[in-house]
């Protein structure tokens, strides 16, 4: 697969984790962040953390837009579901989230239709086709996604259907990043940046870690190589004493982002005055919601939503996995009440949650690993 | 106190939906909304309560002996998770029916159950087929309902002989489609060299079986001097597959045509009973083999592990993938490890005998792109690695239901 | 939110001017261009899909020089090994 393979290359590999351990200075430790779900979970799914030393230690950010959607509006979203005539469609993603009764999953097992969709606008065709049902769509993810919600409803609006709606969950990253660095609990040296969010924001929007907190920041592709590169990049910012904003995804990744997609946004959405993240708390202006303009295709306003606020589970530590303060596995609850399968919090259920990464992929004591794989690592 | 108060912080004009900081109910109260599920979990795991400061090997060990409790449907209702092949369905499997039919030729859970009648050993299987679409590229549902069945016996060691076929037809489905799946079987009946014995007609209101459903139960001869199972698995012993993996999952998923996605795949549905004559005449140290169907290869790599209480380690390198199917997957952001085939066999055979294995496979026509994919360890038991094209490990872990699409 | 997938434009569909098929390894899929209206791909360009939307052309020179970069890391890792081999100290 062309832009794939060529990034998936072991061979390069080997020389990268060389060129990376020689830049560690001895005796100090490093913590990179990436914010990125989908980062997270290209680092477990290809064991990325094989190739690099036991200096570099890689958080898991909060940037998994499923994981961070409080408790509460999953319950919303079900109460949306239940709806008498409507036909709910999600992303695959959301499919399992567990509310305070349940999941979109648990909830059709007894009956109610919800349909997963692989794009907004496969949401519309079915609003096309069923006309006598209200379709809503539960939109989730940052600005990656926040575009093609935007077409969707510009669609709708230009084909005047009356019966698709939109239950806008769509966060912004760098209210997210900010709550990071804010954070008293965390040290971090640097940041892998957000891929796909970039291609939509570009990089500007990260040029205050670099100069207000000092801490370099590469925006990083999916490949493991992408990642693998991008951690050479930050580590030889921080061995030069630098901070600046780099972007190793350049091939995918404009500097000034993507205008038009930008201006959909801002045509059919604007920024919430605050929004609950699980986990993080309030943070203001950190999400979107439907423009007035558009407003005949706000779920929240064509229907009744509960919005009731459910405490997260005393045990749950998502937040503190989200903020990267805790290890997956250093949550007390890890792997035995919260599994795949029974997930107690988001981390778990979301294919891009940091403890979903983990309990999938990398539950191993690496260290025994690491000695079935050899790592050459050339002259120092 | 309602939290949908007009006024709430920083909301001038717009309606304010959803309680904010600084107002509605203060949920850290204990009359607050929780998660009743939630309770009900912690109070089954109570080493949560343990203060110890753990290394991540405490950890691991811990959920190591989580996931050896005895299983449990904790589920009221059966979900689609149930019927994907994974975790949900070995639960259900070994939580009920064995509970409820527990019996020594049960237990192995193998693809056939092995009998002793009158001093002859047979094969015996059933499988039911609610594949939809009923018609897809490659083949049909009556194509699959006699290769799947046969395929079971096959890969027990067991010569196929009869089939029985039971169909559950919708009011309203045509009479034509049927004609048409009848015919299917015919050829597949004749290809596989099996016949169809006995069967059972039932026909259900509209609205129900999703206009065919198709049950086959199978007999077949254990005529060989093998006594096949995955618990025979054991260190140094290697694991071959017969040929590329997922073509059938995909064909199927994008034959819904809700994805709007179109590829030159086609489902790989097949008898193997010839292929695996051919390698059981070849290798005498064939110690288990399995047909990949739902839930996988990475289901079957999760079986040996567990039943044989052994490490697997495979190499992503190794394993064939169709370049369309990959591409399908890569797309859809699933793991065509997860994906089910309906003509594949994954075998584990005696480390040293494994060559040979491959050589009996290839010079198949079903297997000429047979591939040792990995080995049998003494790793930590019961858990696959994967050594990924990359160069790093990671773990191959039953999934929870389907591989659903994902968008990230 | 971050699958994307590159994909190589086949097709630009006439008769609607938001929409192109794209190929990947072989599967072909209709999807909205109408995020890239500023600079439309044409047929033979590589674009990265996500839910169903093309969010960005795929440049060339860019993941040529990506690419290159590895490569010379790779090229002076393989001398440095084989270097490394070649001198004995002992």
């Amino acid at each position: 697969m062309k832009f794939v393979d060529e990034f998936r290359d072991a061979d390069k590999a080997h020389a990268l984790a060389a060129k990376i351990a020689a830049l560690c200075e001895p005796g100090r430790q490093y913590k990179l962040m990436e914010v990125c779900g989908g980062h997270t979970h290209t680092i477990y799914k290809h064991g990325l953390e094989d190739y690099l030393p036991e200096s570099i230690t890689l958080v898991h950010g909060p940037g998994c837009p499923v994981c961070v959607i409080p408790m509460g509006r999953v319950d919303d979203a079900m109460a949306l579901a239940s709806g008498p005539d409507v036909i709910m469609t999600s992303f695959g993603d959301m499919m399992r989230v567990p509310g305070s009764t349940g999941s979109f999953f648990d909830a059709k097992a007894a009956g109610t239709d919800i349909r997963m969709v692989y794009s907004p606008l496969d949401s519309l065709k079915i609003a096309r086709n069923n006309p006598d049902k209200r379709v809503v769509f539960m939109a989730i993810g940052f600005e990656t996604t926040a575009p093609s919600t935007a077409m969707t409803i510009m669609r709708a609006a230009a084909e005047n259907l009356p019966n698709f709606s939109v239950f806008c969950n769509h966060v912004t990253i760098i209210p997210a990043i900010k709550a990071i660095l804010d954070s008293p609990d965390l040290r971090l040296d640097g940041f892998i940046g957000p891929g796909h969010v970039s291609t939509v924001i570009g990089c500007r929007p990260y040029e205050f870690i670099a100069r207000d907190y000092g801490k370099p920041v590469v925006t990083a592709g999916f490949e493991p190589l992408d990642i693998l590169q991008s951690i050479y990049m930050l580590m030889l910012q921080l061995s030069e004493g630098r901070s600046e904003v780099e972007n190793q995804y350049s091939r995918v990744v404009p500097w000034d982002g993507n205008v038009t997609a930008l201006k959909v946004i801002g045509e059919t959405m604007e920024l919430r005055p605050y929004f609950e993240w699980r986990g993080l708390g309030f943070i203001s202006h950190s999400a979107l919601k439907v423009r007035e303009k558009y407003a005949r295709f706000d779920a929240e306003l064509l229907f009744d939503v509960p919005g009731v606020r459910v405490a997260d589970p005393k045990a749950c530590q998502c937040g503190e996995v989200l903020k990267g303060v805790l290890k997956p596995w250093e949550c007390k609850v890890f792997g035995t009440a919260c599994t795949p399968e029974t997930p107690i919090g988001t981390c778990m259920v979301s294919p891009e949650g940091a403890c979903a990464a983990y309990y999938n992929f990398g539950r191993m004591n690496r260290r025994r690993v690491k000695e079935a794989v050899t790592i050459e690592v050339g002259r120092p | 106190m309602s939290p949908n108060q007009p006024g709430g912080p920083g909301a001038p004009g717009a309606p304010t939906r959803g309680a904010g900081p600084g107002e509605a109910q203060d949920i850290s109260q204990p009359g607050a909304p929780r998660a009743g599920w939630v309770e009900r979990a912690l109070r089954e795991h109570d080493e949560h309560h343990e203060q110890v400061p753990d290394r991540e090997q405490q950890v691991l060990d811990r959920i190591a002996r989580a996931r050896r409790r005895r299983p449990r449907v904790r589920e009221e209702r059966i979900t689609m998770s149930h019927g994907a092949g994974g975790k949900a369905t070995a639960t259900l499997i070994e939580a009920i029916f064995l509970d409820a039919f527990r019996n020594p030729l049960l237990e192995p859970l193998e693809d056939a159950a092995s009998l002793t009648i009158g001093g002859t050993r047979i094969a015996l299987t059933t499988d039911s087929y609610v594949v939809s679409p009923l018609f897809f590229p490659g083949g049909d549902i009556g194509e699959l309902a006699i290769n799947g069945t046969v395929n079971d016996l096959a890969v027990s060691g067991a010569t196929p002989l009869y089939l029985s076929a039971g169909f559950i037809l919708e009011e309203g489905f045509p009479v034509a489609d049927l004609t048409r799946i009848a015919e299917s079987m015919r050829a597949a009946a004749a290809a596989a060299g099996i016949s169809v014995v006995t069967g059972d007609t039932k026909v259900v209101q509209r609205g129900k079986a999703d206009g065919c459903y198709i049950n086959t139960a199978g007999v077949g001869l254990l005529d060989r001097d093998v006594a096949l199972g995955v618990a025979n698995a054991q260190p140094g012993d290697a694991i071959v597959i017969s040929g590329p993996i997922g073509d059938h999952g995909v064909t199927i998923m994008l034959a819904r045509g809700e994805l709007d996605i179109e590829a030159d795949i086609q489902s790989d549905t097949a008898p193997l009973n010839g292929l695996v004559a051919g390698l059981l005449d070849a290798v005498p140290g064939v110690r288990a083999m399995r047909d990949a169907t739902r839930g996988g290869v990475a289901t079957i790599l999760n079986e040996i592990a567990k039943s044989a209480d052994v490490g697997v380690l495979v190499n992503e390198d190794d394993i064939p993938v169709r370049p369309a199917v990959r591409g399908a997957a890569e797309l859809l952001g699933i793991d065509p490890m997860y994906v089910a085939c309906e003509g594949r066999l994954v075998a584990v055979v005696a480390g040293d005998q494994a060559d040979q294995a491959l050589a009996a496979l290839r010079t198949h026509p079903l297997g000429t792109q047979a591939s040792i994919i990995g080995h049998v360890t003494d790793g930590p038991p019961g858990i696959v690695h994967l050594n990924t094209a990359f160069g790093g490990t990671r773990i191959v872990d039953l999934l929870v239901g389907d591989p659903l699409p994902r968008i990230c | 939110m971050c699958l994307g997938i590159p994909g190589e434009v086949i097709e630009l569909l006439p008769d609607q001017p938001d929409l192109a098929r794209v190929d990947v390894s072989g599967v072909r899929r209709v999807i909205n261009i109408g995020l890239l209206a500023d600079d439309l791909p044409v047929p033979g360009e590589w674009v990265l899909i996500h839910v169903g939307f093309a969010l960005s052309k795929i440049d060339e020179a860019e993941a040529a020089a990506a690419l290159q970069f590895l490569e010379g890391i790779g090229q002076a890792y393989a001398d440095e090994l084989e270097a490394l081999a070649e001198s004995r100290i002992e």
